[in-house]
């Protein structure tokens, strides 16, 4: 077997795409876990809802012509769209906590698990009857070019997704460790009880965990659509796995593990996807996970802390 | 100034307070006491909305914050400094402090993180530690400042002593007196019956739920049954 490493760059580039995706996905695995202890296994569909309703307000708002006419109008088109689905997407979220998860809050663990995977497929099923069973393209509306960088392919699309999501990682970490609400988010993870007795409002931070996690797995999800083309009622569920993995990777709760742990997998399946064969791209991504779960069960930024009695 | 009148709350079907009724004045150190089990921290956990009871009333300045959200409670300024202490743990000592100040929108914050650094100048010189890093002590000085950074109007601390060096307990004690003489009213719940009733302006004693005996700090001292039952004596 003879090895090509002038595909590196563009494994590179195509591993930092998916991987920003899983970072987006996996956060919020995280930020669920942080507050509430819980895995949300309904995450992946709101993955495939923020798709959906990304496909909406791009069919609705396109026929405007302003939006269409000029670069400005699709610029402007694609940021509108990207909030729109964001709201709804999160919104979603928030309903899903305060139906399917707040009434079971002080029921055993197992509960509310398997509360998410009733929403799940609740979700999947609503998207498959009232929509489509099949995939349905989700078409890209401006010229895509193509652009030589350092021996890789990078497409306008690339750059739009990769630059987009960033931005968002920035954000989040900005608003969670700068901002006062950011901070009661972190006391709440980290002391219920005690943030509550200093003044935190436990459910508005819960509702406002479920809303943008939720939010940023929408943003993945539209971004998802654009860069392959289609959707389907059923995309969520491999990306929620890989995703769950990357947020354990990097040390489930931990937000800036779960933005690691997202890139790093990206890389891992692309890099094997270029070197070995795509049908070994999953073998060695879940290879990675129980590695990591053997030498670092807490992953790779879990907390360090010795917590005293 | 808190008026508790007639208290039950249950765990589960286990009634762990049978009526408790509790009077702290403006200015007052009042303390419960007690064996383990007996009520003393549910009463505080009751009082703050950390639990709902099933009967009875809690008044507070003339006002009902009987059933209130422990968030709503804090907002009226009853703090309660939770047994355990109940430390941010990956926060520092100055980020725990600024927590304490939740709700405040002064802008003199800074001047009590000052003031709280003055009263325990050990969390001065850690304030970038983690929190989860503190010793026990530490962490003690810690959760009582991030108490007083709300600027109560009630101070509530429970089991403070709870398995601290008698050195430190000494230094937590003195901070109690010291500000409750700058004007702090304050409910001490202590297992550390004779501490407490030294420092206390009145006391209640718990058994099982119920107000078992009641009356002056001094007078608790050195009353025959509370001496017998709670300091150890034959």
């Amino acid at each position: 077997m003879s090895i090509d490493l002038s595909t590196v760059p563009q494994q590179i580039v195509n591993g930092v795409t998916l991987g920003g995706m899983y970072a987006l996905i996996a956060l919020g695995y995280t930020l669920v876990y942080g507050i509430l202890l819980m895995i949300n296994f309904a995450h992946s569909e709101m993955f495939m809802a923020g798709a959906y309703f990304g496909l909406l307000f791009l069919n609705i708002l396109s026929k405007v012509a302003f939006f269409t006419s000029s670069t400005i109008g699709f610029i402007l088109l694609y940021v509108i769209v990207f909030l729109l689905a964001m709201t709804c997407t999160g919104i979603l979220g928030m309903l899903t906590e305060r139906f399917a998860y707040r009434p079971l809050r002080h029921a055993p663990r197992l509960a509310p698990l398997i509360s998410a995977i009733g929403v799940s497929l609740f979700l999947q099923n609503a998207a498959l009857l009232w929509i489509s069973s099949r995939s349905i393209p989700f078409p890209v509306l401006f010229p895509v070019k193509n652009y030589r960088i350092a021996g890789a392919n990078v497409s306008t699309l690339q750059i739009l997704i990769v630059v987009s999501t960033i931005l968002l990682l920035i954000g989040l970490d900005t608003f969670i460790s700068k901002t006062k609400i950011g901070k009661a988010m972190r006391a709440t993870s980290q002391d219920r009880d005690a943030a509550g007795l200093m003044g935190v409002n436990i459910n508005s931070v819960i509702a406002l965990t479920f809303f943008i996690g939720p939010a940023l797995g929408g943003a993945a999800g539209m971004f998802s659509g654009m860069y392959y083309g289609n959707i389907k009622y059923n995309m969520g569920f491999i990306p929620g796995i890989k995703s769950f993995t990357a947020a354990v990777i990097g040390g489930i709760g931990n937000l800036r593990g779960a933005m690691l742990g997202g890139f790093i997998l990206g890389f891992i399946e692309a890099i094997a996807a270029g070197f070995l064969s795509s049908g070994y791209k999953d073998v060695i991504a879940f290879l990675i996970l129980i590695l990591v779960l053997i030498f670092r069960p807490g992953g790779l930024l879990g907390e360090s802390v010795v917590e005293k009695v | 100034m808190l008026k508790v009148e007639n208290l039950h709350t249950f765990y589960g079907q286990i009634e762990a307070l049978k009526g408790i009724t509790v009077n702290v004045e403006q200015g007052e150190i009042v303390t419960l006491i007690g064996a383990n089990g007996a009520g003393k921290s549910t009463t505080l956990k009751t009082i703050s909305g950390q639990l709902t009871p099933q009967k009875g009333s809690i008044t507070f300045e003339g006002e009902d914050v009987t059933g209130l959200e422990a968030h709503v409670v804090t907002g009226k300024g009853i703090i309660q400094v939770p047994e355990g202490r109940h430390i941010f743990p990956r926060m520092s000592v100055e980020e725990n402090l600024e927590m304490g100040a939740f709700l405040r929108k002064d802008d003199e914050i800074k001047d009590d993180i000052a003031m709280v650094y003055d009263l325990f100048p050990r969390l001065k010189e850690r304030r970038l530690q983690k929190g989860g890093t503190l010793s026990g002590g530490e962490q003690q000085m810690l959760a009582t400042g991030r108490g007083l950074m709300a600027r109560p109007k009630l101070l509530m601390l429970d089991e403070p002593s709870m398995g601290l060096a008698p050195v430190i307990v000494d230094v937590i004690f003195d901070t109690i007196v010291r500000i409750n003489k700058e004007g702090m009213t304050i409910l001490l719940v202590e297992q550390n019956a004779a501490m407490a009733l030294q420092v206390a302006d009145r006391g209640y004693v718990l058994e099982t739920g119920s107000i078992a005996l009641e009356g002056g700090g001094k007078e608790l001292l050195h009353n025959e049954q509370v001496r017998k039952t709670y300091l150890g004596e034959v």
